[in-house]
């Protein structure tokens, strides 16, 4: 008596599978030139000769739902087969493979969209369970808002740049001085003097042609809030003033879209990500700015140069999380670094129903 | 009974650098009252003149917003960390303007 080691369904029942509120894994055990060609949508992929050594990242749980394609439909039964001895217990493979699904007139097939050049620049993302092609093609669609070229704005801009964030629209209104470059990094000395807006663009494109620079030289203002946001995906807010950070606050919560939110001082900085309609916005954590003769002195209180170099990169992480949809985005919980110490502090932060920014009352209000 | 108070980086100057005090009391209140007699000049910056605590000043009792909490009279037990944070406005120098 043989036990059958796995079920095979036809194209249009694996798309009812991948229709119900349970959808399995689905995954292409095709190889990388047939993958390039198109594949269907959701799909991650495992090439058959390969599989049980990537199937522990894909698939962690042996009882996940597993739906198994190839072109025709034997070389995922073998992968099927492969899994199997390898403990897993709920497979499926799709008989007739992605050609069939096509001859069935299914919605088909994804083609990448990524160039050869992409392919080998991003290379690594591509390997990442949860970035992949369609993460990545994620990300070169987007556009970030960044709010500041300096100590935050500078290392997040680059990594956003370096991971492909397709359009980084950048506002400062300030030139570079030999003092920024300490932390920095996006500046160099022989552009001290320049704008920054241009320095940054200028570095941006030298470490990535992909990306689009939207580079505007002014102040952010509660007149040209609405407009910067427009088109925008997600703002890393690196505002030196409470005017800036409130007007950027009310207008995204209006909008609906994230901010991520740090600030840095001396030895420690802190960030949190407010997203509307998931979380507190930054009046619920802050309902208003001490008056200007309260605000804390200390212009000269000074920073260590990679201490916005870390809170800014933990900014672009959080970036890249919200964009691709992965992991726990730092939402309602505000982290603390003590670099001297070497410590992190997580508190908690809570929407206000009362807020009035995105509370019950307003329009915003009653989604989180 | 002992409650450490961690003081933000802007406000150290009023603690004469401390990042952290210690500090007897069964209450929020009571530990705050405490901080600010050792450390007079803390309390215009962390109180109202009638005693309520300033709008733009959080406090956290164990990773909690005492807001949501039951404010000064939150108990505060033996070991737990009190976490003081004002609104800063960021930037990588000042709190207000410069860069």
């Amino acid at each position: 008596m043989t036990t059958k080691l796995f079920t095979e369904v036809d194209a249009k029942a694996a798309q009812q599978l991948l229709d119900s509120p349970t959808p399995p894994l689905l995954i292409d055990v095709r190889e990388q030139n047939e993958w390039d060609a198109g594949y269907l949508h959701g799909a991650t992929h495992a090439p058959k000769g390969m599989i049980s050594f990537t199937i522990p990242n894909i698939a962690p749980e042996k009882s996940a739902p597993i739906l198994l394609y190839c072109a025709g439909g034997v070389r995922s039964a073998a992968a099927a087969e492969t899994l199997a001895g390898l403990g897993y217990t709920n497979l499926t493979s799709m008989s007739g493979g992605i050609n069939g699904w096509s001859a069935a007139g299914l919605p088909v097939v994804e083609t990448t969209a990524l160039t050869p050049e992409q392919k080998s620049r991003y290379s690594r993302h591509l390997l990442l369970p949860g970035v992949g092609a369609d993460g990545q093609t994620k990300l070169l669609n987007a556009r970030v808002l960044m709010v500041g070229a300096g100590g935050l704005g500078a290392p997040a801009a680059l990594y956003l740049a370096a991971a492909g964030v397709g359009t980084l629209r950048i506002i400062d209104f300030d030139s570079v001085e030999a003092s920024n470059l300490q932390r920095q990094v996006i500046h160099t000395t022989d552009r001290v003097g320049m704008l920054k807006v241009e320095s940054a663009a200028t570095q941006i494109r030298a470490l990535n042609p992909d990306v689009e620079v939207e580079p505007i030289n002014d102040m952010l203002t509660t007149e040209n809030v609405v407009s910067l946001l427009d088109g925008v995906d997600l703002v890393i807010d690196g505002t030196d003033t409470f005017e800036a950070r409130y007007a950027l606050n009310d207008a995204a919560v209006k909008l609906g879209i994230p901010v991520v939110h740090a600030g840095v001082f001396r030895f420690e900085g802190q960030l949190t990500v407010l997203a509307p309609g998931r979380g507190p916005c930054y009046r619920c954590l802050h309902p208003t700015p001490p008056p200007a003769e309260m605000a804390p002195s200390c212009g000269v209180a000074g920073v260590l140069g990679v201490l916005p170099g870390v809170i800014g990169v933990l900014q672009a992480t959080e970036a890249l999380k919200m964009l691709l949809g992965i992991g726990e985005p730092l939402i309602g919980r505000l982290l603390l670094w003590d670099a001297l110490e070497g410590t992190f502090t997580e508190l908690t932060v809570k929407r206000d129903p009362h807020c009035v920014a995105c509370g019950d009352g307003t329009a915003k209000g009653g989604a989180a | 009974m002992s409650i450490s108070v961690r003081i933000p980086p802007v406000l150290r100057t009023q603690t004469g650098g401390a990042k952290i005090v210690s500090v007897d009391g069964a209450s929020l209140g009571a530990v705050l009252t405490a901080l600010t007699a050792a450390h007079p000049d803390l309390r215009e910056q962390i109180f109202e003149a009638d005693g309520t605590l300033r709008r733009w000043v959080n406090v956290y009792v164990d990773g909690a917003d005492v807001r949501h909490l039951a404010g000064l009279e939150t108990p505060t037990q033996d070991g737990i960390e009190v976490v003081i944070l004002p609104a800063m406005a960021g930037g990588s120098v000042a709190p207000v303007s410069a860069r």
